[in-house]
């Protein structure tokens, strides 16, 4: 369609708020919007699988797109992810129904919790702040896990459902895009975070726990 | 796409400051806006990309404006002119009638004609960041240039400012 042809009058207008913005799209365009654009592709690669892993889910038909996307995603690097996947939904259900004893150490003592499991793991853990999603943090306990030991935080809402947060020394240097996995009603999101691997777990589904899985892994990587 | 975004960078940056107001707010929504445009851009299906961007870009100012967090237009359209203005134009620029009247047409009255008459974006690529027929662009630039024009069926940019 061709624009029409404006009246003079219109012209003027036009070429007022030219003049009036214009140069502002000559201006150097700052460094961090450039680099912003050139940003090494871990998040796009998260967002990626797990709108991939939406579309197979939702669709056998276009299953052959999360299938490339998983194709995509780089190899375990020895460990067996989606094993430590189902130890740590274990571990969550095990401790998440525990009135007097979910954690061993609890959250006023925070400092202690994080320097005691960074030291036994080996690699530094700390559980990021969710209380802006609804989730403060009970404490922490130390789990035996496939390949060591693991640490395992837990976290309430207000109205006592819980999550837990998984972490484990990995061996080997690489990252994966999150995975999910549904055993039974337990939910879980994993993933491999350069040295550590990590698993969010909750009575929940995937929809419910994607965000905060999100929320984790962009607080955990500051 | 890399250097195809970097092309679209210098017209959302200017678009972002007429919405913000200063430049740090205003490259923040830009950055916010690339951001999501790389996230997404399996969805981006190859076709008019500066479309898609502003359509980002704009969709993340009406997120800021239903949460109360944009500033007031006019506000933050002084504040744009004021930037790259010469010092010496300043107290007219602050006066200036063009702004006033542009920072009191509606929203979608003022982003179509900043889109056409400042980006150069077409009718079509207008009605897709808006989400409206072509039709409705057609009407809101209509009634804009309507209102800038005012009474005096003089642009406001002709007339001395006194």
């Amino acid at each position: 369609m061709s624009e029409p042809v404006l009246p003079p009058g219109d012209r003027a207008i036009d070429a007022e708020l030219q003049a009036l913005f214009g140069p502002i799209g000559d201006e150097p365009v700052p460094a961090r919007l450039i680099a912003a654009v050139d940003r090494p592709s871990r998040r796009r690669l998260m967002w990626r699988t797990a709108a991939g892993l939406a579309v197979f889910l939702v669709g056998g038909g276009l299953g052959w797109l999360a299938h490339g996307q998983y194709q995509a995603s780089r190899p375990d690097d020895g460990m067996h992810l989606a094993t430590l996947a189902r130890g740590a939904a274990l571990a969550h259900r095990v401790f998440a129904v525990e009135v007097r004893h979910p954690v061993e150490v609890p959250a006023s003592d925070e400092g202690h919790l994080v320097s005691w499991l960074s030291r036994r793991l080996g690699v530094p853990v700390r559980p990021p702040p969710l209380g802006d999603l609804g989730y403060h943090l009970v404490g922490g306990r130390l789990l035996p896990g496939q390949h060591g030991p693991a640490a395992q935080f837990m976290y309430e809402t207000a109205t006592g459902d819980r999550l837990t947060l998984y972490a484990t020394a990995a061996t080997g240097t690489t990252e994966t895009a999150f995975r999910f996995l549904q055993d039974g009603e337990t939910a879980v999101f994993y993933w491999l975070d350069r040295d550590v691997a990590y698993a969010l777990i909750g009575a929940t589904d995937r929809a419910r726990l994607l965000p905060v899985a999100q929320k984790v892994y962009e607080r955990l990587e500051r | 796409m890399r250097d195809a975004l970097v092309a679209q960078l210098p017209g959302l940056r200017r678009y972002a400051r007429t919405l913000c107001g200063d430049a740090t707010r205003a490259d923040d929504l830009v950055q916010d806006c690339i951001a999501r445009a790389l996230e997404r851009d399996h969805l981006w299906q190859g076709g008019n990309l500066r479309a898609w961007l502003f359509t980002i870009l704009h969709n993340l100012h009406l997120n800021a404006v239903r949460a109360g967090r944009a500033r007031p237009a006019h506000e933050a359209l002084v504040e744009a002119a004021l930037s790259i203005a010469p010092a010496d134009q300043h107290e007219r620029l602050a006066a200036r009638e063009v702004l006033a009247r542009l920072g009191d047409l509606p929203d979608d009255q003022r982003a179509a004609l900043m889109l056409v008459a400042v980006e150069g974006l077409s009718y079509e690529e207008v009605a897709a960041v808006q989400g409206v027929p072509v039709g409705t662009v057609m009407s809101r630039l209509s009634r804009a240039r309507a209102r800038l024009r005012s009474d005096s069926g003089e642009p406001p940019g002709l007339r001395r400012v006194k």
